[in-house]
């Protein structure tokens, strides 16, 4: 249009760029999960390895709900009970029923991915934020049947006697917790990859698109509302397999309180504390949220108005939650360390 | 190449569209007119699939193409720039080009896709300049020639511009229309529908006026430009062109 300079046309730079990125996260991923595997050597205590086992559970929560939010910019206030319903599954079928965990995960899994393609479906072809009301209710739903169907779930009194899982017919358990931390972890590692992938991918591009501008994402031939289903049931399924893992962890005992509103609540205060849209905003919200529950366990009941004034105040302080707050402040340390070298010479 | 034939639409029980025909032929630039809630965005939104058409029928390219998905009419060669630009804000102007060519799949796509951003980049050097940066620090006439930029991205048979003018000012819509006559000139064909009546009718073959659903006039651009009826609704009494 205008006739200026025309950069060199540098051929395919875009895909170099994409890669270099890809690799770059690539690498932070790899050295995170180094430092986690280290991680048993210097922690002996089994408490800590405990809260290190959920902290990778709830990782895997957050990692889903990050794509479902930050990317999709759908939210779900009901993924506890996915949560749950991976957990239960799991849990009355080995301990009642005498299954194989492996299956028990398997039938977890293939029962949340229905619920959840059952709520998304409708209310996703839907402009607005009617996912949240129906996982809402969906959550409350799923908890009262928890508490209520005794017979079945143990009810308040809870499920007891889950085995424990099993690895080529090797039974991952020890009183130290250092086999579970690993099997669990893998798990996380897992997901996190496979959500690192998929957001550089071109479906990951897609969904990025369709949170920008949804008009836009459909007029080029994005199927919008198919993208949106296939993201919760993906991050459903997260949320199950980490419930499976939750219920054959060494305390072999499922009670319906793990699995209510409150968590719900706590997944999302994670992510968004974290930065919503960012690879490592649902770690830093992951650790941060694990560690101050730690910290105000002495006064329970009072944890759920301190989350909420944390959301309050971060809204304000950081809208983009830690990571990018963490980011802006690296750039302007390096922008003035540059002025410092370049002062030097 | 696009054909409409009594075509209706609604929202809910309002109806929006009572009966729309049109016609576009293969080179021509045609634009649609109207006030506001007249139906223009809509006859677009149901000739690219995004709102059910209740009645009529839809040709495009010789074939019945009514109510086919999005997807589907992307990939036959129609492309819809919506109004307002909806860039893709949060990311660059890159990415907001290989989203353009979301539809083309497979092996060779892949190189024919970068081949051709690099071609818009020729086209739009300020994209090129720009094209690390994310697309919501443009200016808005920065980002409606991305937009353009992404539609081309599909190589287009047909490309249908929703108010394109809308928000810029007159030298920047000067430039954007010059730019629309020039892709004709390189055998596009053009569906331009535009508030802005007076530089669309400049530019356009032929036209349609759309009030309240149905179209009240149509003729040759130069026929409009001078239909007293035009000129009083649309043109305004005594308006002087800001861009000559």
């Amino acid at each position: 249009m205008a006739a200026e300079t025309v950069p060199e046309p540098d051929e395919h730079a875009e895909v170099r760029a994409t890669a270099r990125r890809r690799r770059a996260e690539n690498i932070q991923l790899l050295c995170f999960f180094v430092l986690v595997a280290l991680i048993p050597i210097f922690v002996r205590n089994p408490f800590h390895l405990h809260i290190l086992i959920f902290i990778g559970l709830n990782l895997m929560l957050t990692v889903g709900l990050n794509l479902l939010m930050g990317y999709a910019g759908q939210v779900s206030l009901g993924h506890a009970a996915f949560y749950g319903l991976g957990a239960y599954t799991s849990g009355i079928l080995t301990a009642t029923y005498g299954w194989n965990p492996w299956l028990g995960m398997l039938a977890g899994l293939v029962l949340t991915c229905i619920v959840a393609w059952l709520v998304g479906k409708p209310t996703l072809h839907l402009k607005g934020h009617y996912l949240a009301m129906a996982t809402l209710g969906v959550g409350i739903i799923v908890h009262v049947v928890f508490r209520q169907w005794t017979p079945v779930t143990g009810g308040s009194a809870g499920l007891t006697e889950i085995p424990s899982m099993t690895l080529f017919g090797y039974e991952i358990t020890s009183r130290m917790h250092v086999q579970y931390y690993y099997f669990v972890w893998a798990w996380v590692a897992l997901t996190m990859v496979l959500c690192a992938n998929l957001v550089v991918s071109r479906p990951g591009r897609a969904l990025r698109a369709l949170h920008d501008s949804e008009l836009a994402a459909q007029t080029l031939g994005i199927a919008t509302s198919r993208y949106k289903v296939r993201v919760f049931v993906l991050t459903a399924a997260f949320a199950s397999i980490a419930g499976t893992l939750y219920a054959h962890s060494s305390m072999r005992f499922l009670s319906p309180t793990p699995f209510d509103f409150h968590t719900s609540i706590a997944l999302l205060v994670m992510v968004v504390l974290g930065g919503a849209g960012t690879l490592w905003g649902p770690v830093l919200g992951t650790l941060t949220v694990t560690a101050l529950h730690e910290v105000l366990r002495p006064y329970t009941n009072w944890d759920i108005v301190i989350y909420g004034l944390i959301l309050m105040v971060l809204m304000i302080a950081m809208p983009g939650g830690l990571s990018r707050a963490f980011g802006s402040i690296w750039g302007w340390i390096t922008r003035l360390a540059g002025r410092g070298e370049r002062d030097d010479t | 190449m696009l054909r409409l034939t009594s075509v209706e639409a609604s929202y809910g029980p309002v109806k929006a569209l009572r009966g729309v025909s049109l016609h576009v032929e293969e080179g021509e630039i045609v634009t649609l007119i109207g006030a506001n809630g007249a139906g223009k965005s809509t006859t677009l939104e149901v000739i690219s699939g995004l709102i059910r058409a209740g009645s009529g029928e839809i040709l495009f390219d010789g074939e019945v193409a009514t109510n086919w998905p999005p997807s589907q009419l992307v990939r036959a060669g129609m492309c819809h720039v919506p109004e307002g630009r909806e860039v893709f804000g949060s990311m660059s102007v890159t990415d907001n080009l290989l989203l353009g060519a979301y539809a083309r799949r497979g092996r060779k796509a892949r190189s024919e896709v970068l081949d051709d951003m690099e071609q818009q980049f020729e086209r739009f050097p300020v994209l090129a300049e720009r094209r690390d940066q994310l697309a919501t620090s443009l200016s808005g006439g920065e980002q409606q020639m991305l937009a353009l930029a992404r539609g081309l991205m599909s190589r287009p048979k047909l490309l249908m511009l929703d108010e394109p003018s809308l928000g810029l000012a007159p030298i920047i819509v000067q430039r954007f229309f010059a730019e629309i006559e020039a892709l004709r000139n390189e055998g596009l064909t053009v569906l331009l529908v535009e508030q802005n009546a007076r530089a669309a009718l400049r530019i356009a073959d032929r036209g349609y006026v759309l009030e309240t659903g149905r179209i009240v006039l149509d003729g040759t651009a130069r026929d409009l430009l001078e239909n007293p009826e035009v000129r009083r609704a649309y043109l305004g009494k005594g308006y002087k062109e800001v861009w000559e």
